[in-house]
């Protein structure tokens, strides 16, 4: 077990390395050179070379891959061009928007899927069955943003019930309970795209999985004792189901930042994702690859908790 | 062509059994009707409508349905129903062209890996770690601001950041075949490493590759629709069901004009359904255990 968190650590080194490689890549590739920017547009051409010598935009290539490096583990992922301020901190500014938002859809996918997956597993090949698999298909074969738009139309601007995007009723100054509930309103849409993409793919799984266990020998058993049906299905195989669960909701971290791009961006929710959008949009190249990276970071982080976490549920894994 | 290619499988008998176990599964029926029909739409889309892709008809802007455009017209005075169908040319274009593309590269490394082994597996293996860490969104949106955003360009960027699950299935798949029998029969016969991977070893890895190619066709159509959606995917004037689903951001299209984007979210929506239906087929078809 130690073994194999430690060689599982050893292996994310050289992922690190090439996701740094990529982004730096990326850095190279932007048009233009990422400094004119910053600089006064009447100073001379003369003394435009002369400060991008001492910035070091004309080293080796290898030196500016180590210079650029050892500013980003600093935290120094360089100044954004459109908030003229440090990428982190603008980052740090909208992360939270997209935690919460991406924290409630996950629970919310949790909550509909592992109890709709256990019944669609135990009807195998019932009505209830086929209704929700057909529904799951029904929300891998949706684009998020068609779905979103949808609903805006039908509940947002047909309806008027909820509000059309945003995260709080501008103008207005709301405080305590009030200022709660106007962000649960504005919230409610843009968590239910966000979870049905995850919500979908978690209920297969777990349809697969519990099939799996109920076939088991050890179901077959409890069966021959006559233990009532239910208690097999809530006691005995849904808590060796959820354990492994565990790590496909963590695994679905990183789908679910991408996922929160396109969903951000319809409901102009002010998260990274509608971040990384406008950044893109008006080619903010500092700002994109700050986010890039730290998503990439995030990514692997939670494919190593995944792993970890599921070594930890089932003493059977061995490192190959 | 797909059926061909899991005909290629196995013996006469194997070859009934899948064919009868798929045309069994209603869903995956129902699934592979839709698709050729959606496929045969794209193909005839000249001969389906009398209007030009790009033909404007300025006598009727942003009109309503109508037996003249059946779709209504966009605010250029386009047909819809026309750029609906050339769009499918584009839409489902660049998802199997990206397919193609991410099997090419995903069964090659994915077989050296496999076959390989030692330290050539693992730098292959820390790559495919390194590309699933960028969400797919997010990276791509960054490459499309890079390289600038076109038909090639996306088939390029969902087909480099998408090759990643082949690899693994193939690399899978020699890992447990290469210690067998025939393997080492083919080996004393003097084969070569590449005649063995490529006509013994990947043969047998058909079965899930074909499952996994078909879900990704799925996949691309979602994020060219995505992409080209955001403004970064396929431009204009070339239609593809993304950008006509971009009208939708201004709100005067989505509250009042529902023919311009309704219909082409419903086209994405329906083909990739269908797409994953004769997915979920194929794979119970062929091997009811398999997990992808």
């Amino acid at each position: 077990m130690k073994k194999y968190v430690f060689k599982r650590l050893i292996q994310t080194i050289p992922v690190l390395i090439g996701i740094s490689i990529i982004v730096f890549l990326l850095v190279k590739l932007q048009p233009g050179d990422p400094f004119s920017s910053m600089m006064d547009p009447n100073l001379s051409q003369e003394m435009k070379g002369k400060m991008l010598e001492q910035l070091g935009y004309n080293d080796p290539i290898l030196v500016q891959y180590f210079k650029w490096l050892l500013r980003a583990l600093q935290g120094d992922l360089g100044y954004s061009i459109q908030f003229k301020q440090s990428v982190l901190s603008v980052i740090g500014s909208r992360f939270g928007n997209t935690v919460i938002l991406s924290l409630c859809s996950m629970i919310i996918s949790i909550l509909i899927a592992i109890p709709c997956g256990v019944i669609s597993a135990t009807r195998q090949r019932t009505k209830t069955d086929y209704i929700v698999t057909i529904f799951a298909f029904m929300g891998l074969s949706i684009p998020s943003f068609f779905f979103g738009m949808l609903l805006i139309k039908v509940f947002s601007v047909d309806l008027g019930w909820l509000p059309i995007s945003g995260m709080v009723t501008t103008g207005v100054t709301l405080s305590g309970w009030a200022f709660a509930f106007d962000i649960a309103k504005h919230m409610l849409l843009p968590m239910i795209v966000l979870a049905l993409m995850n919500t979908a793919s978690l209920m297969r799984y777990t349809r697969s999985d519990m099939i799996e266990i109920l076939r088991t020998d050890y179901i077959r058993t409890a069966r021959s004792k006559g233990v009532r049906r239910r208690s097999i299905i809530y006691q005995h195989a849904l808590k060796n189901e959820l354990l492994p669960l565990i790590t496909v909701v963590t695994m679905q971290i990183p789908s679910l930042l991408s996922g929160a791009l396109l969903t951000e961006t319809i409901f102009v929710w002010p998260g990274i994702g509608r971040l990384n959008y406008n950044a893109v949009m008006s080619r903010d190249y500092p700002l994109i690859m700050g986010i890039v990276m730290m998503v990439a970071v995030i990514s692997l982080v939670t494919n190593l908790l995944a792993d970890i976490l599921y070594a930890v549920v089932d003493k059977r894994v061995k490192f190959d | 062509m797909l059926f061909y290619l899991i005909c290629l499988k196995g013996g006469r008998e194997l070859k009934h059994t899948i064919l009868r176990r798929f045309l069994k599964n209603k869903l995956a029926m129902i699934g592979f009707i839709f698709l050729t029909l959606f496929v045969l739409i794209a193909i005839f889309a000249p001969i389906l409508t009398t209007y030009a892709r790009d033909s404007i008809d300025l006598m009727s802007i942003e009109s309503y349905p109508s037996l003249k455009h059946l779709l209504g017209t966009d605010e250029l005075g386009r047909d819809v129903f026309t750029r609906l169908l050339y769009g499918g040319r584009v839409s489902l274009g660049v998802a199997v062209s990206a397919t193609v593309l991410q099997l090419f590269i995903g069964v090659t490394l994915g077989s050296i890996s496999g076959f390989y082994g030692r330290w050539i597996d693992n730098v292959i293996m820390r790559l495919v770690d390194t590309v699933m860490c960028f969400p797919f969104f997010v990276i791509a949106i960054t490459i499309a601001a890079v390289i600038g955003p076109s038909v090639w360009n996306i088939i390029l960027i969902i087909g480099l950041l998408q090759w990643t699950g082949v690899a693994r299935i193939v690399r899978a798949e020699i890992l447990s075949l290469k210690q067998s029998e025939f393997i080492e029969a083919a080996r004393a016969m003097g084969l070569s490493n590449f005649e063995i991977i490529f006509n013994h070893l990947l043969p047998n890895t058909l079965s899930p590759v074909i499952v996994n190619a078909t879900l990704s066709v799925a996949h691309g159509i979602l994020m060219e629709a995505g992409l080209s959606f955001l403004g970064l995917g396929v431009k204009q004037p070339q239609p593809s069901w993304g950008n006509i689903l971009s009208a939708a951001q201004s709100m005067r299209v989505l509250q009042y004009e529902w023919w311009l984007w309704i219909p082409a979210g419903l086209l994405v929506f329906l083909s990739v359904l269908s797409i994953n239906f004769v997915g979920d087929g194929l794979r119970d078809a062929l091997d009811p255990k398999m997990k992808i």
